[in-house]
């Protein structure tokens, strides 16, 4: 709600829901649901977002699963007849659409939306109503890519869609468009989100944290939003024109009529990969937070970390072309690219050594998180080592299309990005919900994970150099080969490892279940943490801080609840996380305003896939699509983010005990 | 501490920058939009030449026609100046009087391209007549759908004030759409300069 009430004190009833605004703003008042469904759907709390945005992912990571599971069963013996080769191609664009573009960003961006204010000491983003319609718009684009499912199949161009196969001789069903439409959207969620979140870490850092004062979770995410925000645009052109050709008659990337066949390949490439460095920089931003905390050790070298960080942004964006080393570029520019990908492996590495470091010596606590952190250090080290391998344009062009770069990737993106945000889940899910997920179930979750995945992208790594092309819907024991470099051996090793890991993830969602039926209420600082976000009750209050704190060390947090003895040059405990929260709510900040719930992010959102699918079937309907923006954003203009105190209900008590929005 | 950071925020105060939050996102969306450009011009460039059995840039650009609209949009970045100059000295009627010359001039840009485009359409070049076709279409489309959008904005600001309805500080809303105005016509220039005058 916009107006804060004073805390309730402990044990007392909470007080009923603030005084709301009575004002109307062109031509829909303002919501003011602070309970049920509506208080979910037109809320612009940062933390309400995220915790949607994880619960979208995480359906979508489900989804994405099922769709690699069916490809494993369909390669798990010879001559299969699990799927035809049609959907086949339809099952690895949409598995890989799927969990780049609606699990690992959007959980990325659910990890943003609720950490990033809270570690910076803000009260929320920057725009709270564009944080509103980058989820609605995400949800949007996600509708519009799947519902090619049920509307005549999917796309089947392979994820990055190059020509021939993208146009309408290879792919003549309306999946493509479905793809490129679904995709324009969810991009246009990623760069609204861009902006906001860096216009927030920026603008809205609590007084005394200056940039290196700040979490490296902060950071790295910082450093994601800048490349989503200079790459959504050319993969925006890139869909745009290939919409165009689809939709309209023009021949971008058609050979035959004098296209150029590398166009797509640079424009898709340009954005494709600073893309795997928006996949898996917050979860390194995680397991920089995580390491730390479960070593009792603050990071090690930590301007090392945040500059490799950003070194890794500005490299990212020279290196595009490595995907590209098969299509006869020419040696110079294959040099090039080569030399640049190998320098990249330095802030990586950097990286590395410094997670190392900071576990060397330290009192290691294995939980759960910190079982998911380590992994993540050992898996994407494994899959960072073939990434150089394929840095190395000989040794790539016999690697290209085959199953060594599924391997390659799958370590980077499954043990690098999901291991990370698995980390996340454990570490910060008593901060989301007030309740710990269950840490032997944890580990058994971590254990089949890792033992699923290295079992099914392990073996891809021998099949692929051996010979076995990426995307093969069906292989025959004749032509399998003998001894340990039997691919149908190693196929069904790899289906079995998929089914573990299964057996993984579902140990997980019975975790989350289990929790969220327990009654027990986990303690305020389970894990002795070092960062703002643990200085407040869990899960946060709306406001999230009552006295916004002001910072005067990295890992503020730790210092307050530790100090250095002068004389033995100790470190003593001196206050905990109860006394702390508590003498905030004793000295909190009077007259709090929050920003307001709106019905106008959902409603602009809502126009955008009745474009799309004006566009794929008829334009009228794409101009009643634009209508509704039109209208919304005329709606969204006129309305105050913030209503002011003259448009809400006078005191609710005569006494004056209780005046508007008191708060301290 | 009274008041709170989101608070301050909102009017544009005690940002840990001293750039107003609205500022600041304007700024780096407009950033983007560099790329955006950057994307299409790249494919215009590449494919410019690329005419087949259609006419050749040269053959249906009217580059004096071109140099006056373009002289027009280049004049209403003038007009938005002074704009944004009434509205930070709190002169409504100033502001909404360059407004508005501003959001006429843009139009009569916008008028020029459609009939530049029909003519254009009527010497044989479609949007799919050609690679050089579709590009030029797509590129100088989109500049100027972005200028379209900016006549809107400007138009719509105008009644705003005109009903006072401006949400938040009224000199940044209007320094605002400035931004976007100046970048929409620096984008001309360079379009401008690499498609019509730089011989194929």
């Amino acid at each position: 709600m916009a107006i804060i009430e004073r805390p309730a004190p402990v044990g007392a009833p909470a007080l009923p829901a603030p005084v709301t605004p009575t004002r109307t703003y062109g031509a829909l008042r303002r919501p003011v649901a602070t309970t049920g469904w509506k208080s979910w759907v037109f809320t612009v709390d940062h933390k309400k977002l995220g915790i949607m945005y994880g619960a979208v992912a995480m359906f979508f990571f489900i989804v994405g699963g099922i769709e690699a599971v069916l490809i494993r069963l369909q390669l798990a013996a010879p001559d299969n007849k699990v799927l035809t080769a049609d959907v086949y191609n339809q099952m690895f664009t949409m598995h890989a659409t799927t969990m780049v573009f609606l699990f690992v960003m959007p959980m990325a961006a659910a990890f943003a939306n609720y950490f990033v204010p809270l570690q910076i000491g803000a009260r929320d983003v920057a725009f709270p109503r564009i944080n509103a319609f980058g989820f609605w718009t995400l949800v949007g684009g996600g509708i519009i890519v799947n519902l090619s499912w049920f509307l005549g199949g999917a796309a089947d161009g392979g994820w990055f869609m190059y020509a021939p196969n993208s146009g309408p001789v290879f792919s003549p069903s309306n999946g493509v468009d479905f793809w490129a439409l679904g995709l324009q959207i969810t991009g246009i969620a990623s760069l609204t989100g861009a902006v906001n979140l860096i216009v927030t870490v920026l603008n809205m850092r609590a007084p005394g944290m200056s940039l290196m004062k700040m979490p490296v979770f902060t950071w790295l995410q910082l450093v994601v939003q800048f490349l989503l925000l200079f790459a959504i645009p050319v993969i925006t052109v890139a869909l745009f024109l290939l919409s165009f050709q689809r939709s309209f008659g023009a021949t971008f990337f058609d050979v035959s009529a004098g296209a150029d066949p590398l166009l797509w390949q640079h424009l898709f490439w340009i954005f494709g990969h600073p893309e795997v460095y928006i996949l898996v920089l917050p979860s390194f931003g995680i397991i920089s937070e995580v390491l730390p905390v479960f070593s009792k050790k603050p990071l090690f070298g930590y301007p090392f970390v945040v500059f490799s960080g950003a070194a890794i942004g500005f490299v990212g964006w020279g290196v595009w072309a490595h995907h590209m080393f098969a299509s006869g570029l020419g040696p110079v520019s294959v040099a090039v690219f080569s030399i640049a990908t190998m320098a990249i492996a330095v802030p990586t590495g950097v990286k590395i050594i410094n997670w190392t470091m900071t576990i060397w010596g330290g009192k290691l606590n294995f939980t759960a998180a910190m079982h998911f952190a380590i992994g993540l250090v050992v898996l994407f080290t494994i899959g960072g080592l073939s990434g150089v391998t394929h840095a190395v344009a000989p040794s790539d062009t016999q690697q290209t299309d085959t199953y060594y770069i599924v391997a390659h990737f799958h370590y980077v993106l499954f043990g690098g990005a999901i291991f990370g945000l698995f980390a996340g889940f454990y570490y910060w899910w008593p901060k989301v919900f007030g309740k710990q997920l269950n840490e032997r179930l944890g580990k058994a979750n971590f254990w089949l994970m890792v033992i699923g995945m290295n079992l099914t992208f392990g073996p891809m790594h021998m099949i692929g150099l051996q010979g076995q092309p990426r995307r093969m819907y069906i292989w025959t024991e004749a032509r399998a080969g003998e001894g340990l470099f039997n691919l149908g051996f190693w196929n069904r090793v790899a289906s079995i490892g998929s089914l573990i890991l299964t057996v993984g993830v579902l140990l997980f969602l019975i975790n989350v279940w289990k929790t969220a039926r327990s009654k027990q209420v986990a303690p305020l600082d389970p894990w002795d943490a070092r960062t703002l976000e643990w200085m407040t009750t869990s899960p946060p209050k709306e406001h999230n801080f009552d006295a916004i704190p002001t910072v005067r060390h990295l890992d503020e947090f730790f210092h307050r609840k530790y100090a250095q003895d002068s004389v033995t040059h100790e470190i003593k405990q001196v206050s905990t996380a109860e006394d702390i929260v508590r003498d905030q709510e004793a000295n909190a900040d009077k007259h709090i305003h929050m920003p307001s719930p709106s019905y106008w992010p959902i409603i602009l959102a809502s126009g955008l896939p009745v474009i799309a699918l004006g566009v794929i079937y008829a334009i009228p309907v794409a101009i009643v699509g634009a209508v509704i923006v039109v209208l919304a954003l005329f709606g969204w203009s006129l309305e105050p983010s913030t209503a002011p105190e003259t448009d809400f209900d006078p005191p609710a008590s005569e006494d004056g005990t209780k005046e508007l929005a008191p708060l301290g | 501490m009274v008041d709170t950071a989101v608070h301050h925020a909102e009017y544009g105060h005690h940002t840990s920058t001293g750039l107003s939050n609205n500022k600041l996102g304007m700024w780096l969306f407009l950033g983007s939009e560099c790329l955006l450009f950057g994307g299409l011009i790249s494919t215009y460039m590449i494919y410019r030449g690329r005419v087949g059995e259609g006419p050749r840039p040269g053959n249906v650009f009217d580059i004096p026609f071109t140099s006056v609209s373009s002289f027009v949009l280049l004049m209403s970045s003038l007009t938005m100046v002074l704009a944004v100059a009434a509205a930070q000295k709190r002169d409504d009627r100033g502001t909404t009087l360059w407004l508005t010359v501003t959001g006429l001039l843009g139009a009569t840009f916008v008028g020029g391209q459609v009939y530049e485009f029909t003519a254009m359409y009527n010497e044989g070049l479609g949007f799919t007549t050609s690679l050089f076709g579709s590009a030029f279409y797509t590129l100088t489309g989109f500049h100027g759908v972005h200028v379209t959008v900016g006549v809107i904005m400007l138009l719509s600001l105008v009644g705003i004030i005109k009903r006072s309805r401006v949400p938040g500080d009224k000199a940044e809303v209007v320094e605002l759409v400035g931004l976007y105005w100046h970048f929409v016509d620096i984008v001309w220039i360079i379009i401008f300069t690499l498609v019509y005058l730089i011989p194929t």
